[in-house]
């Protein structure tokens, strides 16, 4: 009896993990350090032709003229967009925190685009900002006569870009919000009102530590996202004009693809590996030691 | 009276954010129903029925195999998603050893890998083992990348169900691989459903794998043949305004009949950090 429970237990069932290690031994860990390998080459992406040259990828990120205005703007689709969605999320969420009317269909419309692909919906919004017959120059052009060419403006695309990464996501970060308000009891406020606690008072000493663990989770989750960002800068702009509003990801696929540049290209993965690992983990980091001091 | 005051601002408040978020799909509406010399606001909506752009798009852009290729590519993987995931959650909740804990932290922290950053290696390891531009080697992409979190909410539901139900099982003489298929799977509905949705969205939009691994018109996904449709003809608003309208429909459809779920299903799978 006892051998055999032995044998029907335990380290049997370790066998029902290993259809998910070998996809993540194929498809993660081999391409991982494989990309570590070809980070080390001048490889062009095709040819059996390459050597070993060192770590000059590496040192060639800082005389790369790009690199500068391109981390630039990663770190600002990242930190933006994680700023504008937690900022709007919450005021949405506190907005629907109440009985109104209208309440499930804001509800559905702000989360609408989260289920679309958000290559669509960078193709939908370069319909409103396009110079051509967009929607925004027909506002424009009944004020001066010139349209105005938004997306080819190097200083405000990333912003436009950023808003439309925002727009699109916000929703996510209002529903956790929301979820998070609706779980505060009703108590700690009624007491904070015969105490006569002013509603902003009431909102930093109740409302904002009590929602600390979805803060966490909202300023994490639009960092990784919006630090990869890739499908709507290819929709709204392609990293243009020049290089002007790409990100690490769309310069990496310009590299590879079209410049032949794979050992480089290889090398700005890594980098951005890194980045995004080190930010979103300190973020949590930082996030969680500041939940558990309250 | 300050209530009555209050009541028309927050009317006001919920109107002007209902029209705010409505505007880029109105815009898609009007574009995509403008024949394409009518160069009237893109704000006004045309006052003739025109379904050129539609007919154009979905010929042009071959959407009715694009249509094929997702449902394809997204019902296996989905199917295998699930499967494996559940498969793989079991021991990492139920046997935790030392060993067993530190390949659910290895799981997990596929999580955090940006697939782009490993995009060089894995198309030329692609490349060397045919897959490119093959319904196989697409679908084992996503149900990788879709695995960790997956494998993270059934684990923590699978944690939820208490061990009784095992050892009462156990008792009754049935081996522990029958007992997962026979109790615990069926316990694993609601979390099924998340996992399904979540991964099913994910696989559904995905552009930043399949527009490298799926270049041949007779595999490309949705959004592949409009990103193919918008370079060649980016001139035409209405064909790649109806393009997308058309690409966006039936996940909104399915998204608008499912909301709750949709809803619940995204933000429980957000919550992984």
């Amino acid at each position: 009896m006892d051998t055999k429970r032995k044998l029907s237990s335990g380290s049997v069932l370790n066998l029902f993990y290993i259809p998910a290690l070998a996809l993540f031994a194929v498809f993660v860990f081999y391409p991982f350090i494989k990309g570590i390998q070809i980070s080390f080459t001048n490889w062009d992406g095709y040819s059996q032709d390459f050597r070993w040259i060192g770590f000059d990828n590496y040192s060639r990120m800082f005389s790369d003229p790009q690199i500068v205005n391109v981390m630039k703007n990663t770190l600002i689709y990242g930190m933006g967009s994680t700023f504008l969605q937690n900022m709007l999320g919450l005021l949405y969420a506190l907005y629907l925190n109440r009985s109104i009317r209208a309440k499930g269909l804001i509800r559905t419309i702000v989360y609408l685009p989260v289920i679309i692909s958000p290559l669509i919906m960078g193709y939908i919004w370069y319909f409103f900002f396009q110079y051509n017959g967009g929607a925004l120059n027909d506002i424009v052009l009944l004020f001066q006569d010139e349209p105005i060419n938004l997306l080819a403006n190097a200083d405000i695309n990333v912003w436009i870009i950023t808003f439309v990464n925002t727009f699109q996501y916000m929703g996510i970060a209002m529903v956790i919000y929301l979820a998070g308000l609706q779980s505060i009891s009703k108590e700690y406020y009624e007491a904070a009102q015969i105490d006569g606690a002013s509603s902003l008072k009431q909102f930093r000493n109740i409302t904002l530590p009590l929602l600390a663990p979805s803060i966490t989770i909202n300023v994490v989750l639009n960092l990784i996202g919006g630090l990869k960002l890739f499908d709507v800068i290819i929709a709204m702009t392609n990293g243009g004009p020049g290089y002007a509003s790409s990100s690490l990801s769309t310069l990496m696929y310009h590299l590879y693809f079209s410049r032949q540049d794979a050992g480089y290209a290889a090398s700005l993965g890594n980098l951005m590996f890194v980045i995004i690992s080190v930010i979103s983990m300190s973020a949590l980091y930082f996030l969680r030691r500041k939940e558990m001091q309250q | 009276m300050m209530k009555a005051y209050k009541k028309w601002l927050i009317a006001i408040g919920s109107i002007l954010l209902v029209a705010i978020h409505t505007i880029p799909f109105y815009i898609l509406l009007t574009s995509s129903f403008k024949a394409t010399d009518d160069l009237s606001s893109k704000w006004a909506f045309p006052g003739y029925l025109y379904l050129d752009n539609f007919v154009n798009a979905w010929n042009e852009a071959n959407l009715g195999r694009a249509f094929i290729n997702n449902t394809i590519i997204t019902g296996v993987a989905m199917v295998l998603v699930v499967v494996i995931g559940s498969l793989a959650a079991y021991p990492l909740a139920r046997h935790q050893t030392k060993w067993n804990k530190f390949m659910y932290m290895l799981f997990i922290s596929v999580l955090i890998v940006p697939p782009l950053a490993i995009l060089v290696p894995l198309y030329r390891f692609y490349v060397d083992i045919q897959a490119l531009n093959t319904y196989w080697g697409i679908i084992l992409i996503h149900v990788t990348f879709n695995l960790p979190i997956t494998i993270f909410l059934y684990t923590g539901f699978i944690g939820t169900i208490p061990k009784d139900l095992d050892e009462a099982g156990m008792i009754d003489g049935s081996s522990r691989i029958g007992l997962f298929f026979r109790l615990i799977m069926p316990l694993l509905k609601p979390v099924t459903a998340t996992v399904i949705i979540l991964a099913g969205v994910a696989i559904w939009n995905d552009y930043q794998f399949s527009v490298f691994f799926l270049e041949k018109t007779e595999v490309r996904t949705i959004t592949v043949s409009l990103a193919k449709f918008f370079g060649q003809y980016n001139s035409n608003i209405g064909w790649v305004a109806a393009g997308s309208l058309m690409g966006a429909l039936p996940i909104t459809l399915v998204y608008l009949a499912l909301q709750k779920q949709f809803i619940h299903g995204l933000s429980s799978g957000a919550v992984k950090g």
